[in-house]
Parts: structure tokens; C-alpha cells; sequence
């Protein structure tokens, strides 16, 4: 309600396709800001108003429908839409975390297909209208771990990649999963020299076909924003970030495991599997605590959880794996 | 130079110096949640480690400006301002990083500094710079005598290789964001014997049309 009180505050510089959704994620923090802002304009001050009214670009699209689902993670506080589509890393748009959003706008989302290539029956290549309306939408809200130490709590709309693969038939051998994202270098300049692109990302194909590895196409019940990699991409929540690849154009069955980009720049910082673990540090910093983004920095620091916490659904993945080793 | 020309390009230096910590706490102050952005604790280390190691260069850079002209010997009038300045911003990143990322705990500082060679070098460039602040009044000069004071001083450049090596192993394989403040260091580095070298051949050559 104070949300829609304080709108005429932030003028004429919302975008109408801003306004509706914004009461979905009206979260607590967006609630005091609002209710500060009434209070702020009353007196005379403008800054905190522009907390309502974003002055960087979001490249978001149209709203989806969606389902619930009881795999969504609940009881946490949602990062807000501002600090999800400001804080980016992805790469090909420049390595500061606010470049994305200011870069990503020139990914051409549409058309776009996504190829089904390597170990199946079939190859064959999905338009991204026919690839989201292949399984009902669901909203899935899962914490996110970056390996850098920070995180988030994100609302994610999609579905498990297993009902993808499910239709691809891969073959017996196919032990495998391997995700390439879209790759130009004449659109993506940013792109520093150094790295193997395209951005390439892998899963074991029972990582793949587990429920919460999630084909993800939306975000705060809207399509991806171009900087959090639209129009399709993969969520694996007990991973570090860099595994859950954006804009993918291209998904590979294979026998031998991957290259990944990351593993290739630094393979002893960042392992194939790289799972989220408290217990195994990364080379330069400890893992064992994280900062969330959003919170004042005097709140920020909070305990990192095995496998992000999802360790009811994916510890037995790793049984008698040695994850020191396989980190 | 006259006496309130140098008092306001001090006045000046001291706002350029405190704007670093001023942005900041306006930050934190204007707006507790949003103000210092999505990563306030990454802000506040970021921006204080910058401020310490651009004020060590901007020190560095203030001997080869001298060389340049008897005009700029001036100049050395500030160096001790910027040093201070330096060790300050020094001083609250490393108190940043006990607070805001070892959380207080000292087994996470030691098996930081022990293990984390990054973390070891930057601690290291801090120490070094201990020293300096406090043997910096006009006092604790004359104690030394100008020469052996000169020589302690010499720290100075490896507290800015340590700091430089720092910040070049804390960012991701790849990422260049370094080079800037290196190459400028490295010219830095360079320009004191080039420099000299110059003027001597000046002076050589002046008395050689004198003879």
C-alpha cells in the first residue's frame, strides 16, 4: 500500500511495465524505503526517492505465468530487484559488477534457439517460445553463493532441466552435461582477453538431472533482465554461481567431463564440481562466511551452509567423494 | 611561494585527502541501506585500499617533480601530509578487514595471514609503513639526523610493491585493473634515474661551454 502511496513521488521516470510487478517484490527493505521516501519528500529531500525510481536501465521483458512449487527455498529475505540486476557478474559485458547493467541491453534475446547437440538419439534445436512453454512455469526462490564470498536470495521462474533432458533422449554414454552461452565478440566488446569464450559450464548428468538444477527463464515472475542472462539459463543452487551458465545457446551431451571457463583461467581456484562448501577454502579467501548483499555492512556477515544448504537434496550425490579433492 | 597561496593549496590537499572517507560516511549516513551500495563491506574495502595506495604514489611522484624544476621544490611540503594521509586509509582497511571480513575472530586473522598470501603481503606493506607515520614529526627527523631518517624512509618503496603485489593477487585471474597504478609506479620507479641522468648531462655540458 505505502508503495503505491509514495509512486507519484518517483514521477514520470518508471517505466508503466516497472509499476505492476513491483508490489510481487515489495519486500521489507522496500517498504521502509518507501515509507522513508513518503517521509523524506516531506521534507524537502530527494535522494532516498530514488531508490524507488532506479536510474540504471533494467532489461526485463514481459510478465510470465507461473506455478508454485515446494521446491522453492522459503523463510529467507529476498534480495531486492534493484541489487539482483545491479550486481552482475558476467564477464562479456565488462568485469565491474555494475557493467552489466549498463552493457547487456545489446544481447539480442530474440530470436533465439537453443541447440541439443552431442550424445542424444536426435539433435535437434528449440525455439526459446517452444522451450518455455514445454513445462508449466514455477516459481523457485533459492539462495545464490557467489564464489567470491558475497550472496543472495533470489526468485527464480522455471523449471527442473531434467524435464529438458528428459525430452532430448540422451544416449547411454552420455555422462555429461555441457552448457555454452551466446558468444559474439562484436556485440559482447567487453569481453576481457584472457578467457576461453564462449563461456562454457558442465554438470554430471545425475547433477543435471537433479529437481532443483533448474532451466530458468524468469526472475521476480518476469522474463530474465539481459544482465542476469536471458533469455535462458541454468540455476544449480548448491554451487557456486560461475557453474549456473547464462544465455545459453547451446546444450551438449558428452562422455568425458567439460572444460569449464573458470577451470581453465584458474583451475586452482575454481574445480569442476565447486560446490558450495564452508569447509573448503578458496585458495585466496575462506569460505566459511559470506556477505549478503543488501544489508548495511555492519549486518552484512552471516555462516556459509554445505551445499548452500541443500544438502537434503544433494549430499548423496557426493557419497565417498572425497570433496577437498574434487573441489 | 607565498604563505597564503601554501595554505590554500594545503586547505585543498586536506579536502582531496578526506573525500575518499567523506563519500563513504555520507554513504552509510544519508542511506543506511542502499547508500554504499549492494556490497557496502566490498565498497569499504575497495575504496579505502585504493585511497591508501594512490596517496603512497602520489607521494612517490613528488621527489622526480621536484628534479624537474627548482620551481616545484615546494612541493616537499606536502609529502608528509600525503604519507599520513596514506597510512590513515591503510589503517582503516586493515581495521575493515578484522572487523568486517575475519569478523573480530583472531584464528581466522592468523590462518588469514599465515595462509592467504595476499592477505600476507598487505599486512606486510601496512607494517612497513608503521615505522614511517611514526617517525614522521619534524622532531623525530632531527633525533635521526636527515640521513639515517633518508635511508629508514627508503621503506617506502617496498611498502608500494607490497601494496601493488597486493592488489594484483587479490583480483581474479585475468582481471587487469592493477595496471594503471603499476605502470604509473614503474614510471615513478624510472623517473628518478632518468632524471638524473639528465641533469647531470646538463651540468656537463654547461661546463664544458664554460671551458
Amino acid at each position: 500500500m505505502h508503495i503505491r502511496k509514495s509512486d507519484p513521488i518517483s514521477g514520470s521516470n518508471i517505466p508503466s511495465s516497472e509499476i505492476t510487478p513491483r508490489d510481487q517484490w515489495m519486500n521489507r527493505r522496500n517498504f521502509i524505503a518507501a515509507a522513508a521516501a513518503t517521509g523524506a519528500v516531506a521534507l524537502g529531500a530527494e535522494r532516498i526517492s530514488e531508490i524507488l525510481a532506479p536510474s540504471s536501465s533494467v532489461h526485463a521483458e514481459t510478465k510470465l505465468q507461473t506455478v508454485k512449487s515446494p521446491l522453492t527455498t522459503t523463510g529467507e529475505e529476498l534480495t531486492s530487484f534493484q541489487d539482483i540486476t545491479h550486481y552482475n557478474n558476467f564477464y562479456e559485458f565488462g568485469e565491474n559488477k555494475s557493467d552489466p547493467a549498463q552493457n547487456a541491453g545489446v544481447l539480442p534475446t530474440r530470436p533465439w534457439t537453443v541447440k541439443i547437440s552431442g550424445l542424444v538419439k536426435t539433435p535437434k534445436t528449440f525455439d526459446i517460445d517452444s522451450l518455455m512453454k514445454l513445462h508449466p512455469l514455477e516459481d523457485r526462490t533459492y539462495r545464490f553463493r557467489c564464489v567470491e564470498g558475497w550472496s543472495m536470495v533470489i526468485p527464480w521462474v522455471g523449471y527442473s532441466l531434467s524435464e529438458l533432458i528428459k525430452r532430448c533422449d540422451p544416449l547411454s554414454n552420455a555422462k555429461y552435461v555441457q552448457f555454452l552461452s551466446y558468444f559474439n565478440g562484436k556485440v559482447e566488446k567487453w569481453a576481457p582477453f584472457g578467457y576461453n569464450w564462449p563461456y562454457s559450464e558442465g554438470l554430471r548428468m545425475d547433477e543435471a538431472m537433479n529437481p532443483l538444477t533448474l532451466l530458468t527463464v524468469g526472475l521476480y515472475g518476469e522474463e530474465l533482465p539481459k544482465q542476469d542472462g536471458a533469455p535462458v539459463r541454468v540455476i544449480v543452487p548448491w554451487k557456486y554461481g560461475f557453474k549456473s551458465a547464462k544465455s545459453i545457446v547451446e546444450i551438449k551431451f558428452v562422455e568425458k567431463q567439460p572444460h569449464t571457463t573458470w577451470n581453465d583461467a584458474a583451475s586452482n581456484e575454481y574445480g569442476f564440481y565447486s560446490n558450495v562448501n564452508p569447509n573448503v577454502d578458496h585458495p585466496r579467501w575462506s569460505q566459511k562466511t559470506e556477505r549478503v548483499i543488501g544489508k548495511p555492512f555492519y549486518a552484512q556477515r552471516k555462516p556459509t551452509l554445505m551445499f548452500n544448504g541443500y544438502g537434503d537434496f544433494v549430499a548423496s550425490l557426493y557419497n565417498g567423494m572425497d570433496l577437498r579433492k574434487y573441489y | 611561494m607565498n604563505k597564503p597561496t601554501l595554505i590554500a593549496l594545503k586547505t585543498c590537499t586536506w579536502i582531496a585527502c578526506l573525500y575518499p572517507l567523506a563519500a563513504l560516511i555520507y554513504g552509510a549516513v544519508s542511506d543506511p541501506v542502499n547508500g554504499l551500495g549492494p556490497d557496502p563491506t566490498g565498497r569499504i574495502e575497495f575504496s579505502t585500499g585504493l585511497a591508501a595506495l594512490r596517496l603512497l604514489v602520489i607521494s612517490l611522484a613528488i621527489t622526480p617533480l621536484r628534479k624537474l624544476s627548482p620551481r616545484l621544490s615546494f612541493l616537499i611540503k606536502f609529502r608528509r601530509l600525503l604519507g599520513l594521509f596514506a597510512f590513515f586509509y591503510a589503517s582503516i582497511h586493515l581495521i575493515a578487514y578484522v572487523g568486517l571480513y575475519a569478523s573480530f575472530d583472531p584464528n581466522t586473522i592468523y590462518q588469514d595471514v599465515l595462509k592467504r598470501r595476499f592477505i600476507t603481503v598487505g599486512v606486510l606493506a601496512w607494517l612497513l609503513l608503521v615505522p614511517l607515520a611514526l617517525t614522521s614529526t619534524t622532531a623525530a627527523i632531527k633525533r635521526l639526523g636527515g640521513k639515517r631518517w633518508n635511508q629508514l624512509h627508503k621503506l617506502v618503496y617496498a611498502a608500494v610493491c607490497l601494496g601493488l603485489l597486493h592488489y594484483w593477487w587479490q583480483v581474479k585471474t585475468g582481471v587487469t585493473t592493477p595496471l594503471g597504478i603499476t605502470l604509473v609506479t614503474a614510471a615513478l620507479f624510472l623517473a628518478r634515474p632518468v632524471l638524473d641522468w639528465w641533469k647531470a648531462r646538463k651540468a656537463a655540458r654547461l661546463k664544458s661551454q664554460v671551458a
